[in-house]
């Protein structure tokens, strides 16, 4: 994977296919330490012990139409990279927490990439579904909740292009003024 | 924490969308809509499947087209990444390969708004491979 918003948009593939009705981003950056943790958390089906386990084997896929699951071993092997992790949490039924830790500042880090297209595929896509996008740097930040958009737009489609280009335009401008 | 929180915007958003919505609902219903399906698996997203995706939903949307556009596990041909679904209504499923967004342009321009078949189908036995 080239960049963050590409492991991002594959990370959260894994939460669609899992069923989640609901994914939560987080994207939390601490400059004074160069750490950056992403989190996201999903309610699909989860996984049990066992599967657990198994998950940060690239070796290892529940998918019958293939041989290698390579998603979360990329994001693992781009964290430690940098001198730091990538965990996953997760409850057969209950859904599941994927964290990776990276360290900003390493040579090795990934850069940021686009994160507004991720989002806009992400929502173009699966537009019935809610996601909660949280950005922030130290005490900075801001969020994009398509549930409470969707509200707003009391029947028009979520996945509209207008409003895809709305939500993507509010990153882009908040994103940049964070820096 | 900034939010969209200008709601007098997603308001406004939303009456010009629904004035435009109104104009098209009068021709299509909703099962007669074109559907799009995009592979994003780790391996389609590594050749190129968020372009693809991005440029068919502006191109769509640019173009007039009612169509529904999903994503979908891999389907199986990682060989030929990026790969679309595409199911004109009432026929068979399509599977395009190698799915640029020069390729998305002839297969919106020839297969979804005239029905002639482009280069880089995938033949399928598909049904047999859906899990
Ligand atoms: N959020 C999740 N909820 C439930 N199961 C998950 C989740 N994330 C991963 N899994 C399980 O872990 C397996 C491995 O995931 P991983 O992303 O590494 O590979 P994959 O999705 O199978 O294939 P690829 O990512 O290469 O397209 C998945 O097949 C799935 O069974
Ligand atoms: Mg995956």
């Amino acid at each position: 994977m080239k960049d963050l918003s590409y492991h991002i948009l594959d990370i959260v593939q894994n939460s669609l296919n899992a069923g989640a009705q609901r994914v939560e981003i987080d994207l939390w950056e601490e400059t004074p330490t160069g750490r950056l943790t992403l989190k996201i958390n999903d309610n699909g089906r989860g996984m049990d012990a066992d599967m657990l386990k198994r998950i940060t084997d690239p070796f290892f896929t529940t998918s019958v139409k293939k041989k290698v699951g390579l998603g979360l071993p990329l994001l693992k092997q781009n964290a430690e990279l940098t001198g730091g992790s990538c965990s996953v949490e997760s409850e057969s039924g209950q859904g599941t927490r994927v964290t990776a830790i990276f360290n900003r500042n390493h040579i090795d880090m990934i850069p940021t990439g686009d994160l507004a297209i991720t989002l806009k595929t992400l929502i173009a896509s699966s537009h019935e579904r809610d996601f909660l996008f949280t950005c922030r740097r130290d005490e900075e930040g801001f969020e994009v909740n398509t549930a409470e958009i969707r509200s707003q737009l009391e029947g028009v489609s979520l996945a509209s292009r207008e409003v895809l280009d709305y939500i993507s335009t509010f990153i882009r401008d908040n994103l940049k003024s964070m820096t | 924490m900034n939010k969209i929180k200008n709601l007098a915007d997603l308001r406004d958003l939303k009456d010009k969308l629904q004035t435009k919505t109104k104009l098209r609902d009068k021709s299509e219903n909703p099962e007669q809509m074109v559907q799009v399906k995009v592979a994003m698996a780790t391996c389609c997203i590594a050749s190129g499947s968020r372009e693809t995706m991005n440029y068919i939903v502006d191109e769509l949307d640019k173009r007039n087209i009612d169509a529904v556009v999903t994503q979908t596990g891999c389907m199986g041909y990682c060989y030929a990444e990026p790969t679309v679904e595409v199911i004109m209504p009432g026929k068979e499923p399509v599977v395009f390969g190698y799915v640029d967004t020069k390729k998305a342009d002839e297969i919106i321009e020839k297969y979804i708004k005239s029905g002639i078949l482009v280069e880089g189908i995938i033949p399928v036995n598909y049904k047999k491979i859906e899990q």
